[in-house]
């Protein structure tokens, strides 16, 4: 054993571990052994414009234009979003709506691709030398590419890239923790693509400023650890591997800080307060395909699993690609799932329509048999305190539970609602198997329903307000009209009686009167102007 | 006895007398609440309500001839917040909890039947219809507050009120309802 | 194909379960509860399975009554444990209608009328140890030696004594640790004195001594104890408190005045105190959830016993002591929480303090 593991054994850290958390079977063993494998090209893709977290991306196709891999096909709107590119080859024979890889299943736009099989590269991206090139030119590079968190959250990797420019960074954390039970897609990306991951981190870490990095795997993954080891240095920027324990939630990016550097993320704040920037590993290896090669993020790792599936693998699957078909490519299904998940057991997201598509934050596909899942029958709650013990943000989920179905959800937020990570280890270790996160989803949704409302009628009476501001203008500006023109009238008249007067004197033609078309147009324009307000 | 009777009515009449002076003599003018229910409306005189504008639900209510529940653009913000200042009476308390559970509707035009004459956009209170004249008209969904002053114009009967769209940002799981053992009845923890 | 689930996560669970709690509950109290069936012989045992019986009767008509799902309540084994936790308490000989009347107050009275599993705020076997006590105070404390199975009245003079009050089988009374303490300590004599007179630590440890059904073998209740805390079931923080607070009590006022107050190692081998330490006062459903408030409460349970052992006029205080602190656990509930992360105990979200270079890593 050479010195720096010892080191790294005696690091605190790795026997103290983060507040709560829980110990769920993992049964990675299930497909960590399996090598990646590249999934064939697919019958059909279906590409949602919107696979990240901000605003969603425009439509760069129509229909029945032939596309090729790489193409841009939905440019990135506004600071927060996200680059979509063609996976393959092929024509384009829908830009509308498809199902959302979501439980709600609610249509979403989509381009669909039917590949043609030449599997044919457009123009790639210029190659960039990271040695020489600026953090600007990176985080550019890593934009035009589409790349986004690729351990679930999806947030556009390059804006968290440009945070140099408002915070004193001195470190990033690599998260190769890999929690959630089943998901081995970042331990075989680990093991097998060290080095590309390394020259990604170090890409990274340059972009960042950082003077050092941290590589962050749970104790349970040695081969990765052995595998990113080798490597102390990346980019020339001092590197080591931080042995973490296999504990749940610890790839939650606040609690990977607090467990690495013994410093707690203010609430509401980011871990570059404190100058630390956490990434996945999935996504270093994405920034080194972008920036080596010029390959924007058409594919990624996907975890098949759970016993449901008949032969669990990790598979790189073109991103659109249908859930059924990397089922088929797995072998099918051996018995019909209990529930069908994309993302891990804890907070992953159960669908029903197996034809949605794999998108850029699809970490696994579980089929879970119902001697994995949780027994449907609940008991009332006895107290017993195991969701205040597992939760890892000290929150009281049993209170919450029940100010949340007593419908006082002010209560709930006073007793720390926002603060929840929905992580999943109340639910998980209540031995009366309460709903605990689903009750706690439903009081946040319900919040923002109810605050978007309240907004809506502020804005509502705003709406209102100009309306009959807009409406008395009109109406006085009518007013003033009929002032001017009874005046006129009033001249008219005058002139009149006193052209009548002369014509008593001498015969004249009296003057045209004035037509009310000024009026009308003047009103019209008041109103088409306070329209486009 | 009789003392003691005589002494206790004169007693009485004149306490009685002194309460009846004091209530003439500091008599306070309750303030007009009308003007204060008119500012919780959203002021948009829609007409949903069948009163004529939002000054009308206001004197309506302050009489006690509108409920409080009767501004459905409203909704339940303003129900609550009206059912502060004024007595919501009878089953009014059963209105507001109904209204709890409402889903908020918009307006919806079919363009296959809108002729672009431009009535809607005239008569939303809102602006939240645009379109121009002979062209089709459509809904900004987040301006709308389904009020139906639009149905009502519409010579086409282009339009009809629908409860909001849902999208992926504004979906969200619904309330658990814990069921105890299988197919027990339901029974709130 | 039946389409799968749709639920919110997470989507694997514990093995934990209410009724796998409470069976292993049960398996903890099992080896003290058998000693003591075995030490007080057929009475004892007659007298525990009327009031487990009992307790579940009444808990299924109580969910009846209520229009309550009855089989999964009646299947999770609270009852059970309620029943057994009363009948834990009782002396060996009572007569059958007091574990029927104990196991009435628990289930009815202390659980269903507050609404059911989980929404007590008393603890049911407490409260009917109180109930009975102060109802029926000559029942309810007197002990017989533990003399076995084999040496003790035959089936035949059990059920007499159990069911039909009977007197005949000649039950040499005999007074309880505590009880004995007291009465000496009253007449006024010196621990000096009165020690001669008490059973060894070995007996107590072991159960050899007269006492409760179940609560006589210190030993055993403490090997239970530590399985429960060994598998998880319970924390040991509130034991602990209660245990610590009990013998640091005892050992500070006997080294002030030995001959008027008990040592600690007796406090802590008599009466109900280790019964106490680990199945009573961790009951979850009226203690507090977070560690902080675990610590007042059984550090607050441990003074209270020790007072009114010392100072009551009951030798014994556990059901007092508990129920007391029963009624300020959502007190304690409500002022002690956990601090949320990423803020300080009032709830402000923590300075956001300048980042600084991580130390020696400076290049």
């Amino acid at each position: 054993m050479t010195l720096p593991s010892i080191a790294s054994l005696l690091r605190p850290s790795q026997y103290f571990t983060v507040r709560g958390g829980v110990h769920p079977e993992t049964r990675k063993n299930l497909s960590s052994e399996s090598a990646i494998e590249d999934m064939p090209i697919p019958s059909l893709l279906r590409i949602p414009l919107q696979q990240h977290i901000g605003a969603e991306a425009e439509p760069m196709v129509k229909r029945d234009d032939h596309v090729l891999k790489g193409q841009l096909i939905g440019k990135a709107r506004g600071p927060v979003s996200a680059n979509i590119h063609a996976p393959t080859s092929g024509r384009v024979i829908a830009v509308g709506h498809f199902a959302a890889p979501h439980p709600s299943a609610l249509p979403v736009p989509t381009i669909t691709i039917r590949p043609d099989g030449e599997d044919t590269w457009g123009p790639r991206l210029p190659r960039l030398r990271p040695e020489n090139a600026t953090p600007e030119e990176i985080a550019a590079q890593v934009a035009e590419a589409g790349i986004v968190g690729m351990g679930g959250a999806t947030f556009p990797a390059a804006v968290k890239l440009n945070l140099r420019a408002r915070y004193d960074l001195h470190t990033l954390v690599i998260n190769g923790a890999e929690c959630e039970p089943y998901l081995t897609c970042d331990d075989r990306l680990m093991r097998e693509r060290a080095e590309d991951i390394y020259d990604g981190i170090g890409i990274m870490a340059r972009a960042l400023g950082v003077r050092q990095i941290v590589v962050a795997i749970e104790s349970n993954k040695p081969q990765a650890i052995a595998a990113m080891q080798q490597f102390d240095r990346a980019l020339g920027i001092p590197s080591r591997v931080q042995v973490v324990p296999t504990q749940y939630p610890m790839g939650s990016e606040k609690h990977l800080v607090k467990t690495i550097t013994g410093r707690e993320t203010p609430a509401r704040a980011l871990t570059a307060d404190l100058g630390v920037v956490v990434h996945n590993a999935g996504t270093a290896h994405a920034v080194h395909l972008a920036v080596r090669y010029g390959e924007p993020l058409i594919s990624r790792v996907v975890t098949v699993s759970g016993r449901g599936v008949k032969r669990p693998a990790n598979v790189r699957v073109l991103i659109g690609t249908p859930v059924a078909e990397v089922l088929e490519h797995c072998g099918g299904l051996v018995e019909d799932p209990d529930r069908l998940l994309l993302g891990g057991p804890m907070m992953g997201q159960p669908i029903q329509n197996r034809r949605v598509p794999v998108v850029k934050g699809t970490s696994g596909i579980l089929a879970l048999t119902a001697a994995e899942t949780p027994d449907r029958d609940t008991m009332p709650c006895i107290r017993c305190g195991r969701c205040a013990q597992g939760c890892p943000v000290g929150l009281t989920p049993f209170e919450l539970n029940a100010r949340i179905q007593s419908g006082d959800l002010e209560g709930a937020v006073k007793i720390g609602l926002l603060d929840c990570l929905t992580c999943g280890c109340c639910s998980f270790a209540c031995p009366s198997n309460i709903p605990l996160v689903q009750t706690i989803h439903y009081a946040k949704g319900k919040l923002a329903e109810e605050e978007g409302r309240r907004h809506q009628q502020e804005e509502a009476k705003r709406l209102a307000a100009a309306r009959k501001a807009r409406e008395e203008a009109a109406a006085e500006a009518k007013r003033q009209m009929m002032a001017k023109r009874k005046a006129e009238m009033a001249a008219k008249k005058k002139r009149e009686a006193e052209a009548a007067a002369r014509a008593a004197s001498a015969e004249t033609p009296p003057d045209q009167a004035p037509t009310s078309q000024p009026q009308t147009a003047q009103a019209e324009s008041t109103r088409d102007g306070g329209a486009t307000q | 006895m009789i003392e003691a009777a005589a002494s206790m009515s004169a007693l009485g009449l004149g306490l009685g007398l002194l309460l009846g002076v004091a209530a003439r003599r500091f008599h306070v003018e309750t303030p007009p609440i009308i003007d204060e229910i008119d500012g919780i409306l959203p002021g948009t005189n829609c007409g949903a309500c069948g009163y004529p504008g939002c000054r009308g639900l206001a004197e309506a209510m302050a009489e006690g001839t509108a409920p409080v529940t009767a501004c459905t653009p409203g909704g339940r913000d303003v129900a609550l917040q009206l059912a502060e200042i004024v007595d919501p009476g009878g089953d009014g308390d059963a209105a507001l909890s109904d209204m709890a559970d409402e889903e908020p509707h918009v307006a919806f035009i079919f363009e296959d039947h809108c002729t672009g004459c431009m009535k809607c956009f005239k008569r939303c209170p809102t602006d939240a219809i645009i379109g121009a004249n002979k062209q089709i008209h459509t809904v900004i969904v987040d301006a709308c507050i389904g009020c139906d002053a639009c149905v009502e114009v519409c010579p086409t009967e282009a339009i009809v009120i629908r409860a909001k769209p849902r999208t992926l940002k504004s979906w969200y799981w619904e309330k658990p309802q814990p069921k105890f053992g299988a197919g027990a009845e339901e029974y709130p923890a | 194909m039946t389409a799968p689930m749709l639920a919110s996560g997470p989507h694997t669970h514990t093995r934990f379960t209410v009724s796998r709690t409470m069976l292993t509950v049960s398996v903890a109290l099992a080896p003290a509860t058998l000693f003591g069936l075995y030490q007080f012989g057929w009475p004892a045992i007659f007298l525990f399975l009327v009031t487990v019986i009992s307790a579940w009767v009444f808990e299924v008509a109580c969910l009846w009554i209520a229009g309550k799902p009855i089989g999964p309540f009646a299947r999770d084994g609270s009852a059970i444990l309620t029943g057994w936790l009363v009948a834990m308490t009782l002396p060996p000989y009572a007569p059958w209608w007091v574990g029927m009347l104990g196991a009435g107050i628990a289930i009815i009275i202390a659980k269903h009328m507050f609404g059911g599993l989980g929404q007590n705020l008393f603890n049911p076997a407490m409260v009917a140890r109180a109930m009975l006590l102060v109802a029926l105070p000559v029942h309810m404390t007197t002990w017989v030696p533990p003399v076995g199975i084999l040496d003790g009245p035959d089936i035949w003079q059990a059920l007499a004594i159990t069911f039909a009050g009977s007197q005949e089988y000649d039950v040499v009374s005999s007074a309880s640790t505590l009880s004995h303490m007291k009465s000496q300590l009253g007449a006024g004599a010196t621990m000096s004195e009165i020690m001669p007179g008490l059973a060894d630590l070995e007996a107590r440890m072991i159960g050899l001594v007269p006492g409760s059904l179940g609560e006589t073998s210190t030993g055993l209740l403490l090997l239970g104890g530590l399985l429960l805390v060994g598998m998880r079931i319970i924390t040991p923080v509130i034991p602990l408190a209660v245990l610590g607070t009990i013998a640091g009590l005892a050992a500070l006022t006997s080294f002030v005045a030995p001959d008027r107050y008990a040592p600690p190692i007796l406090h802590l081998t008599a009466g109900s105190t280790m019964l106490c330490a680990f199945f009573i006062a961790t009951d979850y459903v009226t203690s507090p959830v977070t560690a902080a408030g675990k610590l007042i409460y059984g550090v607050a349970i441990g003074a209270l016993v020790f007072v009114i052992r010392t100072w009551g006029a009951f030798p014994e205080g556990v059901a007092f002591a508990v129920l007391l602190m029963n009624a300020c656990t959502p007190l304690i509930e409500t002022y002690v929480r956990p601090r949320v992360f990423g803020r300080t105990r009032t709830g402000k979200p923590l300075p956001v303090k300048k980042s600084k270079s991580p130390r020696g890593e400076k290049k």
